[in-house]
């Protein structure tokens, strides 16, 4: 009896290892951010290709970033870019590739106060530093003629697991604020001078949406399909501009000219008058030198693919795809990838 | 007899089964003990970093890299021993009228509805929170105690909802189900005999659970409250929902705190810094040691509890 089974055990095993030989796993971890884009592509991409499966674990930027040091995945992913100090711990040259982009909005709730609160970038910064107490702060109320402030005190609510949400609203609070910057800083986690923790975009969506007279940011595609009033953010160029998809790939190109090579380069506050200043982008980790021949290549046909097809996929998902110019540099990138 | 053939070589069954069993027992003490080295080797950077100060220090800071605990312990304790309090009458109450007061009929449904509860998973407590309990909190319960006892420093500030507050109630409905079947089993392996004894003695129905059931399922009641209480201490998610995730030491139970647990599954995903990930693993190590803690109070009272009675005085 017992040898029976074992025998069973063994041919099943076998046939198991046959069947998955016949297509190359191909394996990543990292960001939560994009994960809902990034499975979509996968399981597109399989009907396209079938000798490929791509695994992709959507355990945070930091773990992607851990894992992708350790060559534990072949590819990692994040919403933050590596330091300097951190690709020289990286056995190999690792390349950032930019996917799409994210933005984040500020939600508040003012009753009579629909979408479309202007505010000065100043004055946002100055609001979570818990120095503008008030909504009808005449810093606010001078940008919105016409619009009735209450006078009651500003509920403060942020984002209290590390994300990169708060990664891109605190890179942007420091850009346009040096008090901010340094009392504060950037970062998935910092330290608040002020407001209530909520967990997850639906934890402060839920909070803001509870408590009267309160502010908080989400992740734009969660504001766009909960339907959450936004502000229009006053950017670089002086312009107040509305949170949406051609806003943020427009900050994007704002941000071309000055593109370093290997795409570390927040997004915030890029110059260009329709560009929105709270946006970044979120990248893939992969090796300049691969070292399995065919994951290597089955890699570089994935990336040119999302570069094409891909693209045409994010916005209906509310990501904001890579605008030409930048779209173009990194098919140029994806080249250099040796295998 | 062939079957018997794998074990033949064997000629003491019972000396195999012992050493397997001994086998089992001694690797959950390895786990433990492998853990804990895991989590000092990991947290050890922070340790020598900081040292006590991470316990005594209020500054909780990822981006200027300065960690302290004080917050965290705080809110962990604050939020277990506070729900137990209120818990442990409810329950004993419950379990008591399933047992002896309620009609059989009554009883047992009562006692499946509190199973029910028990098996509702945490993060549906923690949504039901969000959604339903701290708008309500915010909304009436809040401003009623701010009004009526805002002289108290227990009741001072303002009514966000999410609070110290709202997870003492979240972590109070969640354990109650917890304490109440298992004091339910306890209050049921009581021998009929003790209570006959009391009855014919005279003894009211009050007189009778108070001096004969209570006194013989002391130890038992004992166990569940603090069961209760490990549930309480490590409950992460809905915790996390409804605290307001707020490192600070306040006395009013309306502002907005932060537990151990919490800032581990909030910020451990997204650390790219050693020393943040070093920190909080440093927390979990504390976390770990007080549950230890009181696991061995826990059996210090219980055992010093049955060894003062064996029932029957008042």
């Amino acid at each position: 009896m017992l040898k029976k089974i074992t025998v069973f055990v063994a041919a099943s095993l076998l046939a198991m290892t046959t069947l998955a030989g016949a297509e190359t796993l191909i394996n990543g971890a990292g960001a939560t951010f994009p994960y809902p884009l990034y499975s979509k592509w996968f399981s597109e991409y399989a009907k396209i290709d079938r000798t490929v499966k791509f695994n992709y674990q959507s355990i945070g930027s930091g773990g992607g970033i851990k894992q992708i040091t350790a060559q534990t995945v072949d590819f990692g992913a994040s919403d933050k870019f590596l330091t300097d100090a951190e690709l020289k711990g990286a056995p190999g040259k690792l390349l950032h590739i930019p996917t799409v982009m994210g933005a984040v909005v500020v939600t508040y709730n003012i009753p009579g106060v629909a979408k479309g609160l202007k505010l000065t970038s100043e004055d946002v910064a100055d609001i979570f530093l818990g120095k503008i107490t008030k909504w009808n702060d005449p810093k606010i109320a001078n940008d919105n003629p016409g619009v009735k402030l209450p006078d009651k005190a500003i509920i403060i609510v942020h984002r209290s697991d590390g994300s990169g949400t708060t990664s891109i609203f605190t890179d942007y609070l420091s850009a346009v604020s040096k008090e901010w910057e340094g009392k504060v800083g950037k970062g998935a986690s910092v330290k608040w001078p002020i407001g209530l923790g909520g967990k997850g975009n639906e934890g402060v969506a839920g909070q803001v949406k509870n408590t009267q007279f309160s502010i908080g940011y989400v992740e734009l595609a969660y504001a766009f399909e909960n339907k959450l009033p936004y502000a229009f953010l006053k950017n670089r160029d002086g312009h107040f501009v509305e949170p949406s998809i051609k806003s943020i790939s427009a900050a994007a190109a704002g941000a071309a000219k000055s593109m370093p090579a290997d795409y570390r380069i927040s997004l915030v506050n890029q110059p260009g008058k329709d560009s929105y200043p709270a946006a970044g982008f979120t990248w893939l980790l992969v090796y300049e030198q691969q070292h399995d021949k065919v994951k290597g290549k089955k890699i570089v046909e994935f990336l040119n693919w999302s570069l094409n097809q891909g693209q045409k996929m994010a916005a209906p998902l509310l990501y904001a795809p890579l605008p030409a110019n930048v779209a173009k540099m990194v098919g140029k990138t994806i080249k250099s990838i040796k295998y | 007899m062939k079957r018997k053939s794998l074990f033949g070589r064997f000629a003491h069954g019972d000396t195999l089964f012992r050493w397997i069993t001994l086998l089992f027992a001694a690797s959950i003490l390895l786990i433990l003990l492998l853990m804990a080295m895991e989590m000092v080797k990991e947290s050890l950077p922070s340790l020598q970093r900081f040292g006590w100060d991470f316990v005594t220090s209020s500054e909780w800071d990822a981006v200027q890299e300065r960690f302290g605990s004080l917050p965290f312990l705080y809110g962990s304790v604050g939020s277990s021993i506070l729900p137990i309090l209120l818990a442990t009458p409810l329950s004993v109450g419950t379990a008591l009228f399933i047992t002896d007061i309620a009609p059989s009929k009554v009883g047992s449904i009562v006692a499946a509805l509190v199973e029910l509860l028990a098996a509702i998973p945490s993060v549906i407590y923690g949504l039901w929170g969000i959604l339903v309990m701290t708008p309500w909190l915010q909304q009436t319960v809040q401003p009623f105690l701010i009004d009526k006892f805002g002289f108290l420093p227990l009741f001072q500030g303002a009514p966000y909802g999410v609070s110290m507050l709202a997870a003492v109630f979240i972590l109070m409905i969640m354990i109650i189900p917890i304490i109440t079947s298992i004091t339910k089993e306890v209050l049921l392996a009581v021998p009929i005999a003790q209570k006959e004894a009391a009855y014919a003695l005279g003894a009211t129905r009050w007189e009778m659970l108070r001096m004969a059931l209570l006194p013989y399922a002391r130890s038992g009641i004992l166990g569940a409250v603090l069961l209760g209480l490990g549930r309480a201490i490590g409950e992460t998610m809905a915790v996390t929902m409804v605290i307001g995730n707020t490192p600070q030491i306040s006395l009013s139970l309306l502002a907005p705190a932060y537990t151990m647990p919490s800032v581990i599954a909030n910020e451990f995903a997204e650390t790219t810094s050693k020393l943040h990930a070093s920190a909080l693993m440093e927390i979990g190590l504390i976390l770990l040691f007080v549950t230890l803690l009181i696991n061995v109070m826990a059996r210090l009272l219980i055992w010093s509890v049955t060894r003062g009675s064996t029932g029957g005085k008042a």
